[in-house]
C-alpha cells in the first residue's frame, strides 16, 4: 500500500503545483480585461482625478506583482477580498464595510453544489446502467435506441432542452415547476422540486459522454482471454460482464465521470438562466460584466479547483481499480 | 452411460475475413471415450483451436459451424439452447487457455475465480469449494495451496498460474477438458512440471481431454491418440505409439523430420584470433536492480554463438548491451578488437552498422505502413548511401538473397505476408547494413516447425555465403543443436557454462545445463514417465532449480 500512497501524495502535489499556476493565469488574464471597473462606475463622468481616487481605493494603483501576491496570501487565509460592486454601493448608502467575496460566493456556489449533485444522483447510475446494458445488448435494438436518444440530447443545445423540458413536464403537464428560484432557508424537498427540472436538463447533456464511455469500455475488453475464459465457464453474459469486464474497465468510466461532474460545477450557466437558479455560472457572468476583479477571481479559481480535484479524484480512483498497484508482488 | 463422451460428424467450421466467409475446419470427424486423452497438432492456422472450441459447442466472434453435429454425451450442442450449454461448460466440459496470465482475471483473486464454476453451477458451497481448490492446488503441487488462491493473479508466475488454471478447471470435476496450448508458454523447466501435473490430474480423475498443442514431444507424453491436421483438414488419426513409429501420410512424415536439420561441425576457432565481438565482464542493470553479473564470451567470424537460457536469464539484456541501447555498469564490448563506446548515441555510423538485430516478433518489428520496398530501403539509403537506381537493385538483390521474388514483394506491406516471410523481411533488412554481426533474437520461436526450419536453413546459407557471425538468443534446445557452433547457457543473469556446441550436448555438464537439457521433451511417449522414475517428481523442472 506504501506504494499507492505515494502515487497518491504525488499527485496532490502536482494539483496543488497546478492549481498555483492556474492562479497565475487567472490573475493576469483577469487583468487584461479591457476597461477597468472605475472607469465603467464612473461612466460618462470620469475624470481622470476620481478614477484615480477610486483605483488607489481598490489598490488598482499597486503593480500586478504586489497585487497578486496580495490576493494570493489573502486567499491562503480564507480572505477572498471584497466585491467592488457590493462595497460601493454599502459606503454610498452609508453601510460600513461591505460585502465579501465569500459572502457572495458562498451561497450561491452551495446552490451550484446542489444541482451538481442532484444531477449526478441521477445521471451517473442511469448512464453506467444504461452503458452496461448496451454492452450486454450491444448491435441490438435496444443499443441503438439508447445510443440515438442520448446522441440527440448531447447534439441539441442546452437551452433548447431546457424550453423541449419545460413544455412537456411544465407548461403541457405541470408536474414541475419551470422556474427554480431558491433562496437559503427552504426545505430540502422544496429545494429538489425546484432543482429537478434543470437537473434533468443536465442529466441529459452528460448522460451521453458517460454511458458510451462504459458501454464503449466493456467491449473492448469483450476480446481479452479472461472474458472468453467465464464464458467457458459457462457464466451468464449479465455476470460476464458485470463481474469480469466491468472491474477492469473502471479507469475509463471514473475518468469521463469526473470529467462531466467539473462540467456540472462550472459549465451550467446557460441552464441556470433559462431556469433562473441563482448558482454561480450567473453570478460568475454578472461580475465579468461590471469588471468586479475579485468575484471574477475568486469563481475562476474555484472553478479550476473543481477541475483539478475532480481529475485527481479520478485519477487515484483509476490507481485503486487497478489491482496489480493495489496488491504488487 | 455410453462409452463414448464426445462425437464429431463432418464437421465444417467457416471464419469470417475481408468481407467473406472462408473455409477453417472441412468436414472433420472426432470420437473420444471417457477417460481417454486426444492430441490434436497440427501448425498455426491448422484449426486447432477452433475445432477444441467446437467440441465444447462454442464459436469465437467471425467463425461460425456451418455444417456437421457436436455431440456431448449424447447432447446436441450445435442444436441446444444457450442456457443448456452454459449449464455443461464449466461444470461438465472445462477449457485451459494457452496463457494463463491472460486468461485470470487481473481483478479477482485466483481463489475467487476457482470458486465461481462450483459456486453458480450450484455443485458445492463456496466454503467446500475453496477446500477443495486447495486440495487440488496441494495435488498439483503448487508451492503454498492454504493461501496462493489468496493472491491475485500478477503475484503468481506463469508456471504456477498454468497450474491454477488446470486447478480450475478441474473444480466441478468435469468429464471433459480442452487444454489450448497450455505449456506453450512456458519455459522448458517450467513446462515439464506442468506437464506432469496435468498427467497426472487427468489419470487420476479419469477426465477426457482434448489437448492441442504444435508440440509433437509433449503430445507424445500427453495423448493416447493423435490427430494430425493441416489446414483444416484431418491428416491422419492413430493411437500415439503407431503414429510414432509409423506415420502414414507424408506431410506426418515431413513434420517428424523436422528435428533432423543439423548443421556439420564447424572447426574449432584459431587460438589467438580476434573475435568480431568480445563481451568482457559486463555488468548491466535496470534502475537498481541488477540483472547482469560479469558476463564474459566471444563470437568469432562465421560463427554462431547460441545464448540458452529461460526468460528472465539476461539473454536478451546481452544483447541490448552489445547494441548499446543498455550501457553497461561496467565491463566492456569491443568489436573486432576495438572498445566500442558503451551508448549507441556515441557510436558512430559505421559501428552501429556492424551490429543488426532480427526480432522475435517480426509482426511488431516491421513497420506496418510501410511497403516492403521501403523498409528494406530505409537502411540501405541510410547506411550505404545508396540512392535512386542502386538502391533499388540492391533492395532486390536483398530481396533475391532472402528467397522472396523482387517483382512480387516490393510494393507489398507486411500484413500481407505470411509469419515466415515477414521473417524473412527482418533478416533482409538486417542485411541491409552490410554488418558483420547479427544478433538474432528468438526468431524462431514464434514460427511454426517447418516454416522455423525454413529461416535457420537461410540464415546457415546466409553465414555461409556473407561470413556472418550470429548470436542466436534462444530457449529452444532442438534450435541450438541445429545451428549452433558455440553454447553458451545462462541463469540468472550469469553465465553458468560455455563452450563448443559438441561439449555442450556430452555430459558431463553443469547441472543447469543437465537440467535444461533433460526438460526438454522427447517424442519418445515414455520420455516423461521415465523421467520421472529415474529423477523422482522433486528432482524436475522448477523444483529442481529452485535446489541449486
Amino acid at each position: 500500500m506504501g506504494n499507492v500512497l505515494n502515487i497518491v501524495l504525488q499527485r496532490l502535489a502536482l494539483g496543488l503545483l497546478t492549481l498555483l499556476i492556474v492562479s497565475i493565469v487567472i490573475f493576469i488574464a483577469v487583468n487584461m480585461l479591457p476597461g477597468d471597473f472605475a472607469e465603467l462606475i464612473l461612466g460618462q463622468g470620469a475624470t481622470p482625478e476620481a478614477v484615480k481616487t477610486i483605483r488607489e481605493d481598490l489598490g488598482l494603483d499597486q503593480s500586478l506583482i504586489s497585487r497578486y501576491f496580495g490576493w494570493l496570501g489573502g486567499m491562503l487565509t480564507g480572505d477572498l477580498g471584497t466585491s467592488f460592486a457590493q462595497l460601493n454601493f454599502q459606503t454610498n448608502l452609508g453601510g460600513d464595510g461591505g460585502v465579501t467575496v465569500v459572502e457572495q460566493i458562498a451561497p450561491r456556489f452551495a446552490n451550484t453544489m446542489f444541482l451538481a449533485m442532484v444531477t449526478a444522483a441521477i445521471a451517473v447510475p442511469i448512464a453506467v446502467i444504461v452503458g452496461i446494458l448496451a454492452a450486454l445488448y450491444r448491435n441490438t435494438v435496444f443499443d441503438r435506441v439508447a445510443n440515438i436518444f442520448t446522441l440527440s440530447s448531447i447534439s441539441s443545445p442546452e437551452f433548447f432542452m431546457a424550453y423541449v423540458l419545460i413544455l412537456f413536464l411544465a407548461v403541457l403537464n405541470p408536474i414541475l415547476p419551470s422556474l427554480s428560484n431558491i433562496y437559503q432557508g427552504m426545505e430540502f424537498s422544496d429545494r429538489l422540486v425546484k432543482s429537478l427540472l434543470p437537473a434533468l436538463t443536465l442529466t441529459l447533456v452528460v448522460t451521453a459522454h458517460m454511458m458510451r464511455m462504459t458501454r464503449a469500455a466493456i467491449i473492448n475488453l469483450l476480446a481479452s482471454p479472461y472474458i472468453e475464459m467465464a464464458r467457458l465457464k459457462g457464466m451468464s453474459p449479465m455476470r460476464v460482464i458485470v463481474k469480469h469486464a466491468l472491474p477492469n474497465a473502471l479507469a475509463p468510466i471514473i475518468n469521463v465521470i469526473a470529467l462531466n461532474l467539473a462540467y456540472l460545477i462550472t459549465g451550467v450557466v446557460v441552464v441556470e438562466v433559462v431556469f433562473v437558479y441563482p448558482g454561480i455560472g450567473q453570478l460568475f457572468v454578472d461580475s465579468v460584466k461590471i469588471r468586479d476583479i475579485p468575484v471574477v477571481q475568486a469563481c475562476c479559481l474555484i472553478f479550476a479547483a473543481a477541475y483539478i480535484l475532480l481529475n485527481l479524484t479520478a485519477d487515484i480512483l483509476s490507481i485503486l481499480s487497478n489491482p496489480r498497484l493495489r496488491h504488487p508482488k | 452411460m455410453t462409452d463414448t463422451l464426445v462425437e464429431i460428424r463432418n464437421l465444417w467450421l467457416e471464419g469470417r475475413s475481408d468481407e467473406q466467409w472462408n473455409p477453417i475446419i472441412n468436414g472433420v470427424d472426432l470420437t473420444l471415450k471417457r477417460g481417454e486423452v486426444m492430441g490434436l497438432i497440427g501448425e498455426s492456422g491448422a484449426g486447432k483451436s477452433t475445432l477444441g472450441l467446437a467440441a465444447m459447442g462454442f464459436c469465437r466472434d467471425g467463425v461460425r459451424i456451418s455444417n456437421g453435429s457436436v455431440k456431448f454425451d449424447g447432447i446436441d450442442l450445435l442444436t441446444a439452447s444457450a442456457a443448456t450449454k452454459r449449464g455443461l461448460l464449466g461444470k461438465r466440459i472445462a477449457y485451459v487457455a494457452q496463457s494463463a496470465a491472460a486468461s485470470f482475471n487481473p481483478a479477482h483473486k485466483i481463489i475467487d475465480q476457482h470458486v465461481e464454476g462450483p459456486t453458480q453451477h450450484n455443485v458445492m458451497s463456496r466454503a467446500e469449494s475453496e477446500a477443495d481448490g486447495m486440495a487440488l492446488y496441494e495435488k498439483l503441487r503448487l508451492p503454498d495451496p492454504e493461501k496462493i488462491g489468496f493472491r491475485y493473479p500478477h503475484q503468481v508466475s506463469g508456471g504456477q498460474l498454468q497450474r491454477a488454471m488446470t486447478a480450475m478447471a478441474m473444480a466441478c470435476r468435469p468429464d471433459l477438458i480442452i487444454f489450448d496450448e497450455p505449456t506453450t508458454a512456458l519455459d522448458v523447466t517450467t513446462q515439464i512440471e506442468v506437464l506432469a501435473s496435468i498427467r497426472d490430474i487427468v489419470k487420476d480423475f479419469d477426465t477426457a481431454a482434448i489437448y492441442i498443442t504444435h508440440d509433437l514431444a509433449v503430445v507424445a507424453q500427453m495423448a493416447d491418440q493423435i490427430k494430425v491436421l493441416l489446414k483444416g483438414d484431418e491428416v491422419e488419426t492413430a493411437d500415439t505409439r503407431t503414429m510414432l513409429s509409423a506415420p502414414t501420410q507424408d506431410y506426418t512424415k515431413s513434420l517428424w523430420a523436422v528435428r533432423s536439420f543439423e548443421r556439420p561441425l564447424k572447426a574449432p576457432v584459431v587460438a589467438g584470433s580476434v573475435p568480431v565481438v568480445s563481451v568482457q565482464n559486463v555488468d548491466a542493470a535496470y534502475g537498481k536492480a541488477k540483472v547482469l553479473h560479469d558476463v564474459s564470451f566471444d563470437m568469432h567470424q562465421g560463427r554462431t554463438v547460441a545464448v540458452v537460457g529461460e526468460s528472465g536469464s539476461g539473454k536478451s539484456t546481452t544483447a541490448r548491451c552489445i547494441t548499446g541501447l543498455l550501457p553497461p555498469t561496467s565491463g566492456q564490448i569491443s568489436f573486432g578488437g576495438e572498445v566500442m563506446p558503451a551508448d549507441y548515441r556515441k557510436r558512430s555510423k559505421d559501428q552501429l552498422r556492424q551490429v543488426q538485430m532480427i526480432y522475435q516478433m517480426a509482426d511488431t518489428a516491421l513497420n506496418p505502413r510501410m511497403s516492403i520496398g521501403q523498409i528494406i530501403a530505409r537502411p540501405v539509403e541510410f547506411y550505404l548511401g545508396l540512392k535512386g537506381r542502386e538502391k533499388r537493385a540492391k533492395v532486390d538483390a536483398l530481396l533475391e538473397q532472402i528467397e522472396l521474388e523482387p517483382s512480387q514483394y516490393y510494393n507489398r506491406l507486411p500484413s500481407e505476408l505470411s509469419g515466415g516471410q515477414k521473417q524473412r523481411i527482418g533478416i533482409a533488412r538486417a542485411l541491409a547494413a552490410e554488418p558483420k554481426f547479427i544478433i538474432c533474437d528468438e526468431v524462431t520461436s514464434a514460427l511454426d516447425q517447418l516454416v522455423a526450419e525454413g529461416i535457420l536453413r537461410l540464415l546457415a546459407k546466409l553465414q555461409d555465403d556473407l561470413k556472418l557471425s550470429y548470436m542466436f538468443i534462444t530457449h529452444d534446445l532442438a534450435t541450438v543443436r541445429a545451428i549452433a557452433d558455440e553454447v553458451v547457457v545462462m541463469k540468472d543473469g550469469r553465465v553458468v557454462e560455455a563452450g563448443p556446441k559438441a561439449e555442450m550436448f556430452q555430459p558431463p555438464h553443469h547441472p543447469y545445463t543437465d537440467l535444461l537439457l533433460s526438460s526438454v521433451p522427447e517424442m519418445d511417449p515414455d520420455w516423461l514417465t521415465n523421467l520421472l522414475d529415474q529423477r523422482g517428481v522433486d528432482n524436475i523442472g522448477d523444483s529442481a532449480v529452485g535446489k541449486m
